[in-house]
């Protein structure tokens, strides 16, 4: 199958994508510079973390309204899987593919740590390799990574299980303990209404070579890769 | 045409730089502060033809761009 990882000025976690798509699980991938308008051939999505635009104005505002982005909402639309990850996840929300905004952490910091997810939705394409609950080791990096949205919208994401991955304890209890940076309901990840868009703040592709620490990130791939394969 | 874009937090979002920066004037002995919070200003050239339509652009452009209507209102001023 083949990844497409878009590229905007500032990302910089575009490398690391691509690595681990190509090199780790050998698939095939190609960047898209985001004044591309061509996503033919692609299976996957990935809008990889940075700081696109250098945040100005608004994380992700400015890279929302880039050429490329008209064309990952109708790839969206036809069922095409989008992966949006840290600035990928905040361009996905702007770019209203996915709904909420993440603010500023409520700590104010730049939180680059190893966090604990507990999964909660394993029936996703970005998500089906995971057990149901299990609790997962993947980092973050990110000043903006506070999840808000209105209490209609978060009552919508729950009900229907759109989110993917809560911040938790390594036993999986959620509580604001284990809430790094504020998000409504501990929220780290959620999916489209229709499943094939996900946005995340952790870092996956971090997490899926030995060298580097946990090897939690794989599932995400994985997932990704059977669900494509079937 | 000059224009003056406001865009400010919603009620009830809560404004962490807004909250320090209340800290750091009581910190200051400003303890009279009851509330900070932190927006945004933006001054627009235009090259309108008429105030009618620009407002109306500027309406756009702030549904679209300039804020996120999830946790900002915006105001305009026309001059």
């Amino acid at each position: 199958m083949k990844f497409g990882v878009i590229v905007f000025p500032g990302s910089n976690c575009d490398h690391d994508c691509y690595h681990v798509v190509k090199h780790v699980f050998k698939q095939e991938a190609e960047y898209v510079w985001h004044k591309s308008t061509d996503l033919k051939g692609f299976d996957c999505v990935i809008l990889p973390g940075g700081f696109s635009y250098g945040d100005y104005l608004r994380t992700g505002a400015i890279a929302s309204s880039s050429p490329v982005m008209g064309e990952v909402v109708s790839f969206a639309k036809k069922g095409g899987l989008v992966l949006g990850i840290c600035n990928g996840f905040q361009i996905l929300t702007e770019a209203g593919l996915l709904p909420g905004v993440l603010m500023r952490n409520r700590g104010l910091k730049f939180i680059c740590s190893r966090v604990n997810l507990r999964v909660e939705n394993v029936s996703s394409p970005f998500t089906r390799d995971y057990k149901p609950g299990q609790v997962v080791d993947i980092p973050i990096a990110h000043a903006d990574g506070n999840y808000y949205a209105g209490p209609d919208t978060i009552k919508q994401l729950e009900d229907a299980g759109r989110v993917a991955f809560r911040y938790s304890s390594a036993e999986g209890a959620v509580n604001d303990g284990a809430n790094p940076n504020g998000s409504l309901n501990n929220i780290a990840g959620i999916l489209n209404e229709a499943g094939n868009v996900l946005g995340m703040m952790p870092h996956p592709e971090r997490a899926c070579e030995g060298e580097l620490g946990p090897l939690d990130g794989r599932g995400v791939f994985e997932s990704v890769i059977g669900s494509i394969l079937k | 045409m000059k224009a003056k874009v406001y865009v400010t937090l919603k009620k009830g979002v809560l404004d962490p730089q807004g909250r320090a920066v209340m800290g750091a004037l009581k910190s200051m002995d400003f303890g009279e502060v009851k509330d900070v919070r932190v927006g945004k200003y933006m001054e627009l050239e235009l090259d309108g033809a008429s105030k009618e339509v620009e407002e109306k652009r500027l309406r756009e452009m702030c549904e679209k761009l300039l804020a996120n209507t999830v946790v900002e209102n915006y105001r305009i001023e026309i001059e």
